[in-house]
């Protein structure tokens, strides 16, 4: 599906990353692989430091905690919020909505137009474009975008495949109506692939069991119940590789837009090898699409765009920027978007 | 070219005895990971770029498939 709006914005992005940075080489005894292969990984994917939480702390938790923030140094006024979209796959709860644990930590007003989505990697861009449908409404004139995940609490840690990677975090973005540039989407769903990306536990297909919880070794190695998240590493790297680049190449074609008239490429980070791999499918070069997240932070699913834009953005965030977002992932989904970013009032990050 | 190729996967997996004829896909020999591992090392030690989208199980199967994979990636 292809999206256009006008004089949509967005005007301010804070990533909340949890405090605690984990290196791959103090957890390489967890995994069951030889050391020297799993180091030979790291320089390829990128494993280098993650950040995750610890105990009990949630998605809700990095949410207010960076919206307590932008309210404490007057960077967002909550009687200005007239929309609320929570995009996660890690909720407090199966009920209530996590929206509605922030609405009640901030005392919004109770016409504030609260949203869960489930959603993953494509979630900032499928928020993006839930945000700015909102802002066509007459009375919506501020909508604040969540995207925060705590993935790392449903992932093995003996699962060498997707644990040094995975990195938990917030992005805040705030959505309003503003004379700008036109801004350009397009979003692509393949349910028949759902199974690439999956915890396959605990819903209620599969409730909870003494069965679901026990931990078994893949047949490369991995070790994982049930209750964790599974990648079939072959499906998902095939997808990112095949599918990717189509989509930005149809939403180039849509916005009419070349790519050399792109400043920044700011895609989801699911790795170094894939995005480069990417960056040459799309001949742009690796400056103008940063793949540094993971190494730093870990892939942080949903909030991994907005990390990368307060990582590599911050001192350019006065000057007019045409970006392309695309986020990949659970669904399988695939979304991106191409919008002009300048003048924002805040583009930093906060530690929890 | 093959035996170069075969030293390469036999050092990226040590803990097998691989020959030319091994499915190493079928076989359970190389995951996604070992792909992307052998990927790398491949485009070091041939000089060349392989592109994303041939990135796929079919041509990492056994020895021949890696041959033709480098050669079309010349």
């Amino acid at each position: 599906m292809l999206f256009h709006f006008s004089d949509k914005a967005i005007t301010g992005v804070l990533s909340v990353i949890p405090k605690e940075d984990h290196l791959f080489e103090d957890e390489l005894s967890n995994y069951n692989f030889p050391e020297k292969q799993s180091l030979k990984l790291k320089k390829v994917m990128g494993y280098n430091k993650h950040a995750y939480v610890s105990g009990n702390t949630t998605a809700s938790d990095l949410a207010i905690y960076g919206l307590e923030h932008l309210i404490s140094e007057k960077l967002l006024n909550a009687d200005e919020i007239d929309a609320l979209i929570f995009v996660t796959q890690t909720p407090d709860y199966f009920i209530p909505p996590t929206s509605s644990i922030v609405h009640q930590a901030l005392s919004l007003r109770q016409d504030v137009y609260c949203l869960d989505i489930n959603q993953g990697c494509a979630g900032y861009v499928i928020g993006l474009i839930e945000a700015f449908s909102l802002l066509n409404q007459p009375h919506i004139n501020k909508v604040v975008l969540i995207n925060s995940d705590v993935l790392s609490r449903k992932v093995s840690r003996q699962d060498r495949n997707s644990f040094p990677l995975i990195g938990d975090a917030c992005g805040i973005t705030i959505a309003e109506k503003k004379k700008t540039g036109d801004t350009f989407g397009i979003s692509r769903s393949d349910g028949s692939r759902n199974a690439g990306l999956k915890i396959p536990a605990g819903g209620m297909k599969i409730p909870y069991s003494s069965q679901t919880g026990e931990m078994k070794a893949d047949e490369s190695g991995n070790i994982r119940s049930l209750e964790h998240l599974v990648m079939d590493g072959t499906a998902v790297f095939n997808f990112v590789l095949t599918d990717v680049s189509p989509l930005i190449n149809d939403l180039l074609k849509f916005a009419n837009f070349d790519k050399e008239e792109i400043d920044y490429f700011l895609f989801h980070q699911p790795n170094k090898f894939l995005l480069q791999k990417l960056a040459d499918e799309l001949a742009v070069p690796y400056d103008k699409m940063p793949g540094n997240i993971v190494e730093n932070f870990g892939n942080s699913s949903g909030a991994s765009i907005p990390v990368n834009i307060t990582f590599n953005l911050p001192d350019k965030n006065q000057s007019p920027l045409k970006v392309c977002f695309a986020g990949f992932g659970v669904g399988l989904t695939w979304s991106a978007m191409i919008a002009d970013i300048k003048n924002l009032d805040f583009c930093t990050i906060i530690r929890y | 070219m093959k035996s170069q190729i075969l030293d390469i996967i036999r050092n990226l997996k040590p803990e097998f005895t691989i020959d030319e004829t091994t499915q190493l896909v079928e076989g359970g020999y190389l995951d996604s990971f070992d792909i992307v591992s052998l990927v790398v090392e491949l485009e070091a030690a041939f000089d060349i770029k392989i592109s994303g989208i041939k990135i796929r199980p079919e041509n990492f199967k056994n020895i021949d498939a890696i041959i033709r994979l480098i050669k079309e990636s010349k």
